[in-house]
């Protein structure tokens, strides 16, 4: 591996974006955001491997050394979530140009792709960073671009979403940035390995569990944790669909990543659980987050605001995870970044595809689509067991180690409570069945468009590779094992 | 080909044959020669390769990908495995030939699609049938109840639609819930999910955690409709008959009640059960289940309906076979899933044959019908016999060897539930016949001026030959089982080491 290649993992995106600007012909910007991501791509594979062959990669930016300068630094839960973030990315790039047209104005297209590469940006430098600082202002970054991008809805709720997502984002970003001064203020330095070696030594103090306090607050707010969730149906629903398909496998992610890096990497297990009862807190919203969001999802009219609320109940299979504190709840909460992210993109592929081609993704003009739409319908049902967690697919994977984890720590009410939790989810991904394969198509209903293949394919790809993680899990499960080992190992 | 090749090409085969089946709707000749050629490979490739090694104590195991740490996706077949192997694959031979006849005969639409879904659905019977650890058998069990699942609900009416809601409710329901559940508990408490003969979890659960245990796998597998988990069955009637055949006889009951055995057998062991009682109650819910579903059955007049009540009834046998464990019980119970499937496989087609060749429905209105089709009726008798349990017929072996195995574990209560319930579903059975073959028709006034009804009470007239000829061979099987069945008993002794 070329020892540059962790700050290439930032740099490239971050300068292909004004280029987009300068071009702005849709296809050449369309030309150079694939360029960009499927190169961040191919190379977070590499560092993944890399990471995985030979240990965590730290890397002194501009040559100051650690922990003077900004310090990038790898190890495999963030080489994953490099991973999911690009490959999610370059994958749902691929049909953005077909799916732009019929909800943006073609003039402003080069403007989806610069926020788009941005936002991968913002993502990226949140993952990457090993300093505290950086992950915040990484996170300003990500957080203005995917404003912009979700105002570029077709309607003009996307831009009362946006504006809603705004001011909710930024009292996230803010009580994150107090949290990372009250840190600061605390242990005297950025860098977050020697936060954690020096949070060790101080003990829990009233400072410390505030600093903890606004942390956890400030990445439940962009997590979208029940009940800080109130921003994501709206922007899921109303912005443009490829931009749907993106942020619900990316932004969410990377916001979880931070509470587990922080939660796990820098107050330790010791700290957070033992005496702070960070799961106290957790644990009860993760079980609400499944039910209500879950339930609330068997209720909408709009498909695609029923997968928004489905990713609430999501997250909370995630929090889930991270609040049993133990090797197999852990990796099961890791591992469920990793399959969400990819079912519900490819979920989210689909809805593009249905809003092409009939013009809406209301539940009632879905009617008789079954027939119509063969392989878009198939694929929203393949992407609706691994959502309910059907074995075989990647959805079950996930749902095994959360119920192992909380049998382990004894909570067997937790168990039983998250099964149950996946049978909602078999209720309100059949509504959708039902509509599409057992109701006629109204006989004034517009002729389907054939779906653009440049959608479907990626849409089949993500999908196919839920079914593939679902059986092949050395790669999900087996890397997410490892870096909940290293995290409860105690630090990084 | 070595067996253990052999072993993974007999799950794969079912879908490759879905796959091809698929591709083939524009010619409905060559589609159904493929469904009968695939079933037929299966069929001659596990009696002519798997057989003979696991007849002589081989146990053939195939490891595709480890999946969970220590739970591989992996095959490996047991004298349990092998018996419904074999009758799924052979069932599902005749059940294509009868599916032909019947779907042709009764104009049904989406023909390829069944056809698929019925191949998927073989698929995940073998897989069920082969799978050497909880895992395998959890996802093949999902994927039985997925498949299924659009043949249920093939009319496309909203009561199809509604038989779906509550099919696919209860069994994912009650497999998400309490099965995945004690699989992930069983995993837990072992660090494995491996079937091994004489049980895993010895030593490992006791007392209530036991009962616990018990109580998830029996009622988790609702495809072994316990009670009060049964409604699904009687639901899913709306199905055309080749589908309730396959739900009855082929894949899904059975698949159900083995899980129940192979479980109880391989992962909590009898000895375990047996020196515990955690399976004590169990007995009395199964009693309940055999009686209360007979009485229901009685009271039925839709024929599929009573039929439906009296499998519930009959695969409760099952299980109380299971929850006494002991082996004789156990290889009476085991038995009992080959000779059910064949019983009642021949009551279906009658059914269905009825329904084609006279559009009959209620038992009330098959006055005289016995003379008309003499075929259908007479094969419709010889299974009921069976499945009464009367000598010389296949049903009489597994219930003598249950009742042997109640007598052994002194549950002497148990041995009079199934003798009462042999009275009962004379009772529910018999009267069909009777009223078909021995009391005048009676005139139909919706048909007065039907010249084919005028004469319908004199000459034969069948069903087409496709849906007659199915049931005549399954239930000449009935009686073949009751001549032969040492094969059957020495292939299932190797399961409990005797």
């Amino acid at each position: 591996m070329h020892p540059d290649l962790p700050a290439l993992q930032i740099v490239v995106p971050l300068l292909s974006a004004p280029v987009c600007v300068l071009l702005r012909r849709p296809r050449l910007a369309w030309a150079v955001a694939m360029a960009a991501t499927w190169f961040a791509f191919g190379n977070s594979i590499v560092i993944l491997r890399h990471v995985l062959a030979t240990g965590p990669i730290s890397y002194a930016l501009g040559g100051f050394p650690v922990p003077y300068g900004i310090e990038l630094s790898i190890d495999s839960l963030n080489a994953l979530v490099l991973v999911i973030v690009t490959g999610i990315s370059a994958i749902v790039l691929i049909g953005s140009p077909r799916s732009l047209e019929r909800e943006v104005p073609t003039e402003r297209h080069y403007l989806v792709y610069t926020a788009y590469l941005l936002c991968m940006t913002g993502l990226l430098g949140m993952t990457i960073t090993g300093d505290a600082f950086n992950i915040f202002v990484f996170l300003e970054i990500s957080s203005l671009s995917s404003y912009s991008l979700i105002s570029m809805g077709r309607t003009r709720r996307a831009v009362t979403s946006a504006f809603q997502y705004l001011v909710m984002g930024t009292i996230g970003g803010t009580f994150i940035l107090l949290g990372i001064g009250l840190l600061y203020m605390v242990t005297g330095t950025l860098n977050l390995a020697d936060m954690s070696q020096r949070l060790a030594m101080t003990g829990a103090n009233r400072t410390v569990l505030v600093s903890l306090a606004f942390i956890v607050a400030g990445t439940s707010i962009k997590l979208a944790v029940f009940p800080l969730h109130i921003w994501l149906p709206n922007a899921y629903t109303f912005a443009p669909a490829i931009v749907t398909a993106f942020l619900a496998a990316t932004a969410t992610k990377v916001a979880f990543y931070i509470l587990a890096r922080f939660v796990y990497g820098v107050y330790g297990v010791q700290l957070a659980f033992g005496e702070l009862r960070l799961d106290a807190v957790l644990l009860p919203l993760a079980l609400l987050a499944m039910f209500v969001a879950s339930t609330v999802a068997i209720f909408q009219r709009d498909v695609k605001r029923m997968l928004a609320y489905s990713s609430v109940a999501q997250v909370g299979y995630m929090l889930l995870g991270m609040s049993l504190a133990n090797v197999d709840g852990l990796t099961g909460g890791i591992v469920h970044l990793f399959n969400h992210a990819l079912i519900k993109s490819g979920l989210f592929l689909v809805m593009a595809v249905v809003l092409l081609s009939v013009g809406s993704t209301r539940l009632d003009d879905m009617r008789g689509l079954g027939r119509k739409l063969p392989l878009t319908m198939a694929a929203f049902v393949l992407g609706g067991l691994g959502l309910i967690g059907v074995p075989g697919t990647a959805g079950f994977v996930s749902k095994w180690y959360l119920i192992l984890g909380a049998l382990e720590d004894g909570l067997w009410p937790v168990a039983v409570l998250t099964l149950l939790s996946s049978l909602l989810a078999v209720v309100y991904v059949w509504r959708v069945i039902e509509v599409a394969y057992f109701q006629e198509r109204p006989a004034d209903a517009p002729e389907p468009e054939p779906a653009p293949a440049s959608l479907l394919v990626p849409a089949w790809a993500l999908l196919g590779a839920s079914v593939w993680f679902g059986v092949f899990t050395s790669y999900s499960a087996g890397v997410a094992r490892e870096a909940a080992e290293m995290l409860l190992g105690g630090g990084r | 080909m070595t067996v253990e090749t052999a072993v993974g090409l007999a799950v794969l085969l079912p879908l490759i044959g879905a796959a091809v089946v698929s591709r083939l709707g524009k010619v409905p000749n060559v589609r159904e020669l493929a469904s009968l050629l695939t079933a037929g490979g299966l069929f001659a490739l596990v009696v002519t390769t798997i057989l003979p090694v696991v007849r002589d104590g081989g146990r053939p195991r195939i490891e595709l990908m480890e999946v969970f740490p220590g739970v591989p996706l992996a095959f490996e077949v047991e004298p349990l495995g092998m018996l419904f192997g074999l009758v799924a694959s052979g069932l599902w031979i005749v059940t294509t030939i009868y599916a032909i006849g019947y779907m042709r005969g009764h104009d049904e639409v989406h023909q390829t699609r069944f056809f698929v879904c019925f191949a998927l659905a073989i698929f995940g019977a073998m897989g069920v049938a082969f799978a050497a650890n909880l895992f395998t058998l959890f996802l093949f069990y999902e994927a039985i109840t997925l498949s299924t699942y659009p043949l249920v609900t093939h009319a496309g009416t909203d009561e199809a639609k509604r038989a779906g809601r509550i099919y696919l409710g209860v069994l994912m329901g009650t497999s998400v819930a309490f099965l995945l559940l004690a699989v992930l508990w069983t995993y837990y408490l072992t660090g494995t999910t491996e079937f091994r003969p004489g049980g895993i979890l010895a030593g490992k659960a006791e007392g209530g955690t036991l009962v616990v245990l018990v109580a998830l796998y029996a009622f988790g597998t609702g495809k072994a409709a316990l009670m009060p988990f049964h409604k699904w069955l009687p639901a899913a009637m709306v199905a055309p008959t080749p589908v309730s055949a396959l739900l009855h006889a082929v894949a899904v009951v059975k698949a159900g009640v083995f899980t129940v055995m192979k479980v109880f057998v391989y992962v909590l062991g009898l000895d375990l059960l047996r020196t515990s009682d955690a399976s004590r109650w169990l007995t009395w819910v199964a009693a309940f289940t055999i009686l209360t579903a007979s009485i229901i059955a009685l009271r039925k007049d839709n024929l599929k309906a009573r039929l439906a009540y009296s499998t519930i009834s009959q695969l409760a046998y099952i299980v109380l076979a299971a929850a006494i464990a002991t082996p004789d019980s156990v290889i009476g119970g085991s038995m009992h899933i080959a000779m059910h499937a064949f019983g009642k496989i021949t009551l279906f087609f009658c059914a269905g044959a009825i329904m084609v060749g006279a559009h009959k429905t209620k038992v009330s209105e098959m006055h005289g019908l016995g003379r008309r089709m003499p075929f259908t009726f007479l094969a419709f008798l010889l299974g009921s016999l069976s499945v009464i349990g009367v000598p010389p017929f296949g049903g009489s072996w597994s219930k003598w060897y249950m009742a042997l195995g109640a007598a052994e574990a002194e549950q002497k209560f148990m041995i009079a539930v199934l003798m009462v319930s042999s009275l009962l579903s004379i009772g529910y059975l018999m009267p069909v016949v009777g009223r078909a073959f021995f009391s005048a028709p009676k005139p139909d006034p919706e048909h007065a001026g039907d010249a084919d009804h005028a004469t319908g009470a004199r000459g034969i007239r069948e069903a087409p030959l496709l849906c007659v000829a199915p049931p005549v061979f399954t239930a000449l099987g009935c009686i073949a089982l009751f001549f032969w069945p040492e094969g059957l008993y020495d292939l299932l002794a190797g399961m409990v080491g005797s």
